[in-house]
């Protein structure tokens, strides 16, 4: 498993989760998008278009940064979630939770303003 | 054919044919370390072996991935408490009517029945709790022994 973050020129940051979000890696991503928000970065995509799966410590690490980001005045989004994938947040609720778009671009461009 | 084994995991294969012989079953039985880091590896061990039995559709085989990395973080965070003295037992029969896996520690043990669904809307923020309902949600049964550190989970062919 790896992240590649990336940051565009519309201010978007967009982390890619490579492989597997689950217990034994959750902490990297929270550090990833701590850090970056120490950085100043306000608007985060996470991609989940070359994930395999997710377990439920992923999933609750997703909750704890959505939470984090929130409380710093920003945003974050997904996007890529494939029909597997997809059914975890659904059943969970967290699709209720979260802002799912198809892809990272469509993710991007739902920011306001 | 021979599947590569991480080094870490200790792996018995065997496999005996079922008296009414419509099809092999397959069992594997692993010893895993009280270590996270292991997760990935003992999945994609088990589905190689589900793979080689080829009947899974897409949808189980996540389904499975999911529910034994769950059941395995289960076992090695709250059932050992990631003590490297302590291991976690996986069972595994991949047959042609289901896929039936067992995952064991040496924890004293919980009462699933204590354990509340995680989905009222003042819940849905929390950042765990989710485990146990996920693993129900995705197998078709799901039993556990008496001490309670013991699951087993089966998913039927469909």
């Amino acid at each position: 498993m790896a992240f590649t973050a990336t940051r565009d020129t519309g201010g978007i940051y967009l982390i890619r989760v490579e492989g597997q979000l689950i217990v034994g890696n959750r902490q990297e991503l929270k550090a990833a998008v701590q850090e970056a928000l120490e950085s100043g970065e306000r608007r985060f995509v996470i991609d989940f278009s070359r994930t395999g799966y997710i377990d439920s410590s992923g999933l609750g690490a997703l909750v704890s940064i959505s939470k984090k980001v929130r409380e710093q005045g920003g945003d974050l989004r997904l996007s890529g979630l494939n029909e597997d994938l997809r059914s975890l947040f659904e059943l969970t609720k967290l699709d209720t939770l979260f802002a799912i778009s198809d892809t990272a671009e469509k993710a991007a461009g739902g920011f306001a303003g | 054919m021979t599947l590569p084994v991480p080094a870490s995991l200790r792996l018995c294969v065997r496999r005996r044919r079922l008296p009414a012989a419509n099809g092999a079953t397959t069992e594997l039985g692993l010893r895993v370390p009280s270590d996270v880091a292991c997760i990935e590896q003992v999945v994609d061990l088990l589905m190689r072996h589900c793979t080689c039995a080829n009947w899974l559709c897409r949808r189980s085989r996540f389904n499975v991935r999911v529910a034994v990395a769950e059941a395995l973080a289960n076992a090695i965070v709250a059932g050992n408490q990631e003590n490297p003295s302590k291991s976690v037992f996986v069972r595994a029969e991949l047959g042609p009517e289901h896929v039936r896996i067992e995952v064991t520690d040496e924890g004293t043990g919980f009462n699933p029945e204590t354990v509340r669904e995680p989905l009222d809307p003042e819940d849905l923020d929390r950042p765990n709790g989710r485990g146990l309902f996920l693993i129900r949600q995705l197998v078709d049964d799901v039993r556990f022994n008496d001490q309670g550190n013991s699951i087993c989970m089966t998913l039927r062919r469909r």
